[in-house]
């Protein structure tokens, strides 16, 4: 059984809640990634190839934006989750007839619908300084959901694990950022020295980004069926964390 | 058929023992009292109906549906006014009803019942609100109807009258005897012994993870061994009483002899004889029945 109206309602209540602070979650992200492409775009020569026929900005803005969806998706249900926690009123859910997989399938499909909001708005906003057409729509969307869905879920563990804020910042600040910043958003692997570019192997959102990156400019450093498999268990992995703290009741029930 | 059965139920955090083998059943249409210190286990048992926690062993059920085997069915029979007064500042009081119809599965047919839900609270005017503009009594009224949300049978309050003011209180209370009154069983917890007593039939009190006692009201008041008699003292010396009836002497305003009985062991004809015989006179004589305020202090006494 599936109470589909209670999952619809939590989806709803999560896309609603991102969306009434919109500058915050939204606009912010945007003008963040602005301001990286005016620094980058002003620093780095343009005519410089990152990968073969492929000039630094168009490398550059794919890469934003799965970037500003990696952490926008994670950034939107940590803080949904963490807040509701905090404040206690996450036991007005808890007391529904909403089971684990339901309560899971709304706050990622919320943190999926954020990340794709803001990666459309950072699109859109890029094209003031490069346009960088989409070549496989279908592709981009496969990636762009893995991306979000695996970050949503990773953000659902960190708001389920974490007693206080401070740690949902260091597992942001720690893993998210540095992960993001390290997968080849702004720089190409091959640029990097032995040890570093066959670390940046083992760094799924390096796939994601790799990926993603593909589905716009054709040409990719790692085959993009292994980035979309890679990324598929990255995905996975986390869903299942998030499915078994939740089944464990860990924090949320006792 | 029993609103609520409670069988065997045994909680344990680690070596901490907070539900220790409860049985209790509690039924239909019953307006039930669930008193005990703070630490008795109250909150544990109703958080285990709730499915809020897991019970260690033993089972528990609301209108015979188990509270983890069918927690679908056991949640939708189920309204819990929990004891914090915890709310989302994100949404207005209608968003937040609204959102809690949906959680249940109700769409849009439940509005007319969100409507009669904000008239009756008395908060048709914050609807369009968020509520970290309310007073702290709007927001317990807020929380009430956040359970009454999918017109649950089983209502449980946690201690809904901590903190409010006596007027709030009295609506409260009409209102909860209204819902009462139209068939919903109301399971509460509440420090405040006089309410449990001229509202409640039935009475638990937990001590230490235990049933102290499960009674009628009644039953429960006639079950203290104790009484008071009170004398307006006119005349004589209450220091020459004997050493035993002076042992049960209890301190009082200036003129008045209180003295705490036992029902059986200090027959009252015997009383007023040694009364008699040390020369006391007085001009009034009342006997005080123990309220549940003594039987709860006696059953709770470590």
């Amino acid at each position: 059984m599936f109470n589909f109206y209670g999952f619809y309602t939590l989806f709803a209540r999560e896309v609603w809640r991102f969306l009434k602070v919109s500058i915050q979650t939204i606009l912010t992200p945007v003008v963040t990634v602005l301001l990286y492409l005016l620094i980058f775009s002003s620093v780095i020569a343009r005519s410089r190839e990152m990968l073969p026929g492929v000039d630094f900005l168009t490398f550059l803005v794919p890469g934003l934006v799965v970037m500003a969806m990696l952490q926008n998706a994670f950034a939107n249900s940590s803080s949904s989750l963490f807040q509701s926690r905090l404040n206690g009123n996450v036991i007005f859910v808890l007391l529904a007839p909403i089971s684990d997989f339901e309560f899971y399938l709304a706050f990622v499909g919320a943190a999926v619908v954020r990340g794709l909001c803001v990666g459309f708005g950072v699109w859109a906003a890029a094209s003031l300084f490069a346009l960088v057409p989409l070549q496989r729509p279908l592709a981009a969307l496969a990636f762009a959901l893995l991306c979000s869905g695996a970050l949503g879920a990773l953000g659902l563990v960190s708001a389920i694990i974490a007693d206080k804020w401070d740690h949902i910042a260091a597992f942001q600040n720690f893993v998210i950022v540095p992960f993001s910043f390290l997968s080849g958003v702004f720089f190409s692997i091959r640029d990097l020295p032995p040890f570093w570019r066959q670390a940046s192997l083992f760094n799924p959102f390096f796939y994601l980004v790799d990926g993603f990156r593909s589905t716009f400019v054709g040409v990719s450093e790692v085959s993009p069926t292994l980035s979309l498999v890679v990324g598929a268990g990255f995905f996975l992995a986390s869903s299942a964390w998030a499915l078994w703290l939740l089944a464990r009741g860990c924090n949320l029930r006792s | 058929m029993t609103a609520v059965s409670i069988e065997k139920l045994s909680k344990n955090y680690g070596s901490l023992q907070a539900l220790e083998a409860i049985d209790m059943e509690i039924g239909k249409g019953e307006f039930f009292a669930l008193l005990g210190p703070n630490g008795a286990g109250k909150s544990t048992l109703i958080n285990i109906l709730a499915g809020l926690t897991r019970a260690s062993s033993g089972r528990a059920a609301v209108l015979g549906y188990d509270v983890c085997r069918q927690w679908r069915e056991a949640r939708h029979r189920l309204g819990v006014v929990p004891q914090e007064l915890a709310y989302d500042p994100f949404f207005t009081i209608r968003e937040l009803l609204t959102l809690q119809s949906g959680y249940f599965g109700l769409g849009r047919e439940n509005r007319g019942w969100i409507d009669e839900l904000l008239v009756a609270l008395g908060l048709e005017e914050k609807a369009e609100t968020t509520m970290n503009h309310l007073s702290g009594g709007m927001k317990r009224r807020v929380l009430i109807a956040q359970a009454l949300v999918h017109r649950p049978p089983v209502v449980i309050l946690d201690e809904p009258t901590a903190g409010v003011d006596v007027a709030l209180r009295r609506q409260l209370w009409d209102f909860i005897r209204g819902l009462n009154s139209r068939g919903h069983t109301i399971i509460l917890t509440t420090h405040y012994l006089e309410e449990a007593e001229t509202m409640c039939e039935r009475i638990a009190i937990l001590n230490h993870g235990r049933l102290a006692a499960l009674a009628p009201r009644s039953e429960l008041l006639r079950r203290s061994q104790w009484r008071r008699l009170r004398l307006q003292l006119v005349d004589g010396d209450p220091g020459c009483l004997p050493e035993a009836l002076l042992a049960k002497r209890e301190s009082a305003p200036p003129g008045e002899l209180v003295l705490r009985l036992h029902r059986e062991r200090d027959p009252l004809g015997a009383v007023l004889a040694e009364l008699d015989r040390c020369g006391l006179r007085f001009s009034d004589l009342k006997i005080q029945e123990p309220g549940l305020t003594e039987i709860y202090s006696e059953l709770t006494a470590d």
